[in-house]
């Protein structure tokens, strides 16, 4: 391996959804919290399970399963706390992950015009291609008000989630 | 490892609230944007019906002089599975009167911290942020985020002219008013 090639390689995080994998880049994850108490309250964006506290700080509890596996999930869950940049400001999110997650060092081959906004990029490990999550893509935000503005102040507009309340250890 | 900017508190010095539960769920309230808290059938009693689309939350109205005073189901209003409130919080500065379940208690928050930016609907007028109590996250309510304007416009329209009967049975219970309290007074 050349000196030049290496230098390409770069830190992602693998984390994993039931069966299958995706990746975040290692600079835009915290850490990964152990299953812990997320609070609920009503709200109506939908994709948002609630809050857990962590290290004095309120995060919000981000649920892409949905958005990239199709289902929630219902195992017992970690989170990985990453970034999300709302355009000068940054958050952290918390992302509900099956088991525990994995750091790599891989190349990462730039999205193309087809794929969709949430997909920052590709990568190749263990004879997998994964995708590189853009998380600013894929989790909401007050870019996503625009658009959903008029749905949210529909009367009777609910969220998928029904606004339930609840605390679930 | 990389680092959000630093959550500035929302205010250092501690503020009164109320807690207060709408079926299970539990709500913060600054005490000093609290009036007055009476039971919900003190102001039903001397209310008339409104009917307003859109406003499914509001189904009645008191007057008190030259105002008037919607009583908004905190249940509806957050989508909540509860009864009507047996309470009944009249706001300060608003028009509204909110209906909620019960007052857990009183207590003081030290830190308020603004809506993540995640959420990006209704409840960013809701609510003025969260704070944490006894390691419980609580959404601290907006009394301003009740009814919005729009909303307010469309409950002036649908309410029927004023009858004087009505306003002498108003003035009667205003005269009355035992149980007004002014809990941010008590609690400053």
């Amino acid at each position: 391996m050349t000196i030049s090639s290496e230098l390409e390689l770069r830190p992602f995080v693998l984390l994993r959804l039931g069966e299958r994998r995706f990746a975040v880049a290692a600079d835009d994850t915290a850490e990964l919290v152990s299953p812990s108490r997320v609070f609920s309250f009503p709200h109506r964006t939908p994709g948002i399970e609630g809050v857990i506290l962590r290290r004095g700080r309120i995060v919000p509890v981000c649920d892409v399963a949905e958005k990239l596996i199709g289902t929630r999930l219902t195992a017992r869950r970690f989170y990985l706390i990453a970034l999300r940049r709302y355009g000068q400001r940054t958050e952290w999110v918390a992302i509900p992950v099956t088991g525990e997650c994995e750091l790599i060092n891989a190349e990462l081959t730039a999205a193309s015009a087809s794929d969709e906004p949430r997909v920052a990029g590709w990568l190749s490990h263990g004879g997998d291609v994964i995708e590189v999550l853009n998380l600013d893509a894929l989790t909401p935000g007050l870019e996503d008000l625009r658009a959903g503005d008029l749905a949210g102040r529909q009367p009777g507009f609910r969220t998928d989630r029904g606004n339930r309340a609840e605390a679930r250890p | 490892m990389p680092s959000p900017a630093p959550v500035k508190p929302g205010t250092l010095r501690a503020e009164q609230i109320i807690l207060f539960r709408i079926g299970e769920q539990l709500f913060a309230l600054s005490s000093s944007s609290v009036q007055e808290v009476r039971g919900a059938d003190s102001l039903s009693g001397g209310a008339s019906e409104v009917t307003a689309p859109g406003v499914g939350k509001v189904r009645q109205f008191v007057r008190r002089g030259p105002n008037l005073l919607f009583l908004v189901s905190g249940a509806r209003h957050f989508g909540l599975p509860a009864e009507e409130g047996i309470l009944a919080f009249v706001l300060r500065n608003t028009r509204t009167a909110l209906l909620v379940d019960s007052i857990e208690r009183m207590t003081a928050m030290t830190r308020l911290q603004v809506l993540p930016l995640s959420f990006c609907h209704e409840e960013r007028q809701w609510y003025r942020g969260l704070t944490a109590v006894d390691q419980m996250v609580v959404p601290v309510v907006r009394p301003e985020g009740f009814l919005s304007d729009e909303e307010l416009t469309m409950l002036d329209r649908a309410v029927p002219p004023a009858e004087a009967s009505r306003e002498e049975t108003e003035r009667e219970l205003e005269a009355e008013a035992p149980t007004d309290t002014n809990l941010g007074t008590e609690l400053n």
